[in-house]
């Protein structure tokens, strides 16, 4: 057993108890972060700013949200946006935040494409990256059926009836889903289960993940450079900061974050309060009915492009795809073979790969939207063939690439 | 500055990526209706002026409108409840009190003579079947009848509210109420929805209101939709426009126009975000009040920043 003696304050007693200095050292003042960053490295602040955010006002919300079918359109639209005090603002706070976390985990993606933030020993943080991107979408998905309006039944019916997978006809899974041969009581609850518990437990747990991906690698920077963290850090506690290569995370790192978040949230709370409509969709204000399928069907913004590769194709070859664009993500470290671990702008045709991926993704966007017919139907055609050309062509573009 | 170039190329492609997915998609996927500012261009105005006293001589006596409409300023009562009246008519036909203020003249002129063209429903009857209107068209009282009918008019516009008067619940219930509940605000189709003492009661309130909607449902094809949230689901300009002329946007619908003036219309609209978006006053104030502490907030972060990396290069 460890020997305590008389503490002398009460940090000393905690410091015998808990370590809280050696704590503090490790996780803040002596965890060592690049100098050469640019604000494109607080999206992760950002991003845990925003969960916090949909923590917070989820809370408040589930205080008030009723999961039945009978009751959860009103329990949103009328108890919470109108009778409950600041229930709006929650409301408001959670739809934007869960469209705007999704703006933020993509510049953060391409962030890490850019500057090859997944190579050389980073790769684990790229896959525990990816799969926090599956258990956010998976949290997004199961958060739109709670209102249970029109998009909220139709996107469940959609997305649900995938799993059927095309001339399987597997469709004693989509009821076992269900619960139900089309959504109703039983899909509702399960998804309120897995929205409010299941998965943002599982977020928990991999955002420990994701940051614990981070320590022995440590951050990237800029210039791709290979840092001593050792001898730089050393050369900071000897007290030439400028001279050295690292900064602690905390303050000197955690001042840049929060400058950063503080910019970030004046868009934040500008679109919670002016701009909201474009995390709401209109059509989610009538009541879900599985007698009235509306005009148009498609999904909140941030799955348009993996939408988008579903639908020019015939059933079959569409789900085969889209399955590809789910998982493809997850092998970029393995499919890029080039030895490089530096921002595209210095990789040969990784440069244009880059650009051309980013092209793609935002046109497989715009056409996940707008309806598929005549020139909108060729040009998605043609963006979900690119993208997975794109994947094909990479392993053999960065295997030509030559070592920098 | 190289952090200003890569915030302005993610600026960019945010901007670009919103574009496509909102005002772009948005514009493909719905078509677009401009108001012709409640006009009624097709309608002819009636260049006579007219009487109040003749008019109300008419609408009481020999224009036969009390036969089935209620006049409540007028103490004239309904001939019978909206349950009846709707099994008989189909819908409940309206109380004329506020008709002069929230109906545009030139759109009453038609409408008393020809119903179903004002209201532009003429699809739904098939006159070689026999079928009508339930409303009569008015074939004069044996004198002019462009002057008899200016005279009514001139009589509903007498006895309406005065502009101020006119809330948005007025012109909701006169021109909406009758086939569109707004159960955020408890407005069914036969009136506000009382607080009863006992549930039998409550539930005898709840029957009626049940059967007026199945008349209403038989008479218009479907049961009209609640309002309560369309100020979200369809918005101001929809709205507006749709009631102008609903044919614009569903061709042969049973939804009449409903011949409101621009003023009304603002009016209905009020009553709608009043229901759909209760908290907007609120939201905007307390939104002023937000992006003044947010901006503050990011104001210090920068000098915090400022002040520890000054150490560092």
């Amino acid at each position: 057993m460890a020997h305590f003696t008389k503490a002398t304050s009460v940090k000393d007693w905690l410091n015998q108890r808990l370590a809280i200095e050696k704590v503090e050292k490790v996780m803040a003042s002596e965890y060592w972060i690049p100098k050469n960053i640019n604000f494109l490295w607080a999206m992760g602040m950002i991003l845990v700013i925003t969960f916090v955010l949909l923590l917070v006002s989820g809370i408040f919300l589930l205080m008030y949200y009723q999961p039945n079918v009978d009751l959860a359109f009103d329990s949103v639209n009328y108890t919470i946006m109108s009778e409950v005090g600041f229930g709006w603002l929650w409301r408001n706070i959670h739809g934007v935040a869960a469209s705007v976390v999704f703006l933020i985990i993509y510049i953060h993606m391409f962030t890490g494409i850019y500057y090859g933030s997944y190579k050389k020993g980073r790769e684990m943080i790229w896959i525990s990256g990816m799969f926090l991107f599956i258990a956010f979408s998976a949290e997004a998905f199961s958060g739109y059926m709670l209102p249970w309006g029109q998009m909220s039944y139709w996107a469940g019916m959609v997305i649900t009836n995938l799993f059927s997978g095309g001339s399987l006809h597997a469709d004693g899974l989509v009821e076992w889903i269900r619960g139900d041969y089309v959504p109703a009581q039983a899909f509702l609850t399960r998804f309120f289960m897995l929205h409010v518990l299941l998965i943002p437990v599982a977020i928990m747990g991999l955002i420990a993940l994701h940051f614990a991906a981070l320590r022995i690698p440590h951050v990237n920077n800029q210039d791709g450079e290979e840092i001593d963290f050792d001898v730089e850090s050393k050369k900071y506690l000897a007290g030439d900061k400028v001279g050295s290569k690292v900064i602690r995370f905390a303050n000197d790192f955690m001042s840049k974050d929060m400058m950063v978040v503080g910019f970030y949230l004046v868009f934040f709370f500008y679109l919670v309060f002016y701009h909201y409509g474009f995390a709401m969709d209109p059509v989610n204000f009538d009541p879900a009915d599985g007698l009235k399928t509306p005009t148009h069907i498609y999904p909140e913004w941030y799955f348009l492009w993996s939408y988008e590769i579903l639908r020019p194709f015939s059933t079959n070859i569409g789900l085969m795809a889209f399955a590809f664009a789910q998982v493809i993500f997850m092998g970029l470290p393995f499919l890029d073979r080039s030895p490089n671990a530096i921002p595209a702008s210095r990789r040969g045709l990784f440069k244009y790969w880059f650009w051309a991926m980013l092209v793609n993704m935002i046109t497989l966007t715009a056409m996940g939207k707008l309806p598929p017919e005549g020139i909108f139907s060729s040009i998605g055609f043609y963006a979900a063939l690119s993208f997975i050309l794109l994947w094909i062509a990479l392993p053999i573009i960065t295997i030509l690439e030559k070592k920098a | 500055m190289k952090e200003l170039l890569i915030l302005a190329i993610v600026t960019v492609f945010t901007l670009i990526t919103y574009y496509l997915v909102e005002p772009f998609a948005h514009s493909q996927m719905h078509k677009h209706v401009e108001s012709e500012g409640f006009a009624y261009a097709d309608l002819q105005a009636n260049i006579k002026k007219g009487d109040v006293t003749r008019g109300k001589a008419l609408v009481m006596g020999a224009g036969a409108c009390t036969g089935c409409h209620a006049i409540k300023v007028a103490g004239v009562a309904a001939t019978m409840d909206a349950v009846t009246a709707g099994a008989s008519y189909g819908v409940n036909p309206p109380d004329l009190s506020n008709a002069g203020i929230v109906f545009d003249a030139k759109f009453l002129n038609d409408l008393i003579k020809n119903p179903a063209h004002a209201l532009m429903v003429e699809q739904k009857f098939d006159v070689n079947a026999g079928e009508m209107h339930p409303m009569i068209p008015f074939y004069g009282a044996g004198g002019n009848m462009d002057q008899e009918i200016e005279d009514m008019i001139a009589y509903l516009q007498s006895i309406a509210v005065k502009p101020e008067g006119l809330t948005p619940k007025i012109a909701y219930e006169t021109a909406c109420g009758r086939c569109h509940a707004v159960k955020y605000d408890k407005w069914t189709q036969i009136g506000s929805k009382p607080i009863f003492k006992h549930k039998k009661d409550a539930l005898a309130f709840d029957i009626k209101v049940l059967e007026y909607q199945d008349t209403l449902k038989a008479y218009m094809g479907k049961l009209p939709p609640d309002l309560s949230m369309y100020i979200r689901s369809r918005g101001e300009h929809y709205i507006k426009t749709f009631v102008e002329n609903p044919q614009n946007y569903l061709p042969g619908t049973s939804m009449p126009r409903v011949g409101l003036t621009s003023e009304s219309a603002k009016k209905v609209i009020e009553y709608l975000e009043d229901s759909g978006d209760a908290k907007r006053h609120e939201r905007e104030k307390v939104g002023a009040n937000v992006m003044i502490y947010i901006i503050f907030f990011a104001i210090f972060a920068l000098l915090w920043k400022k002040q520890i990396w000054r150490k560092l290069h």
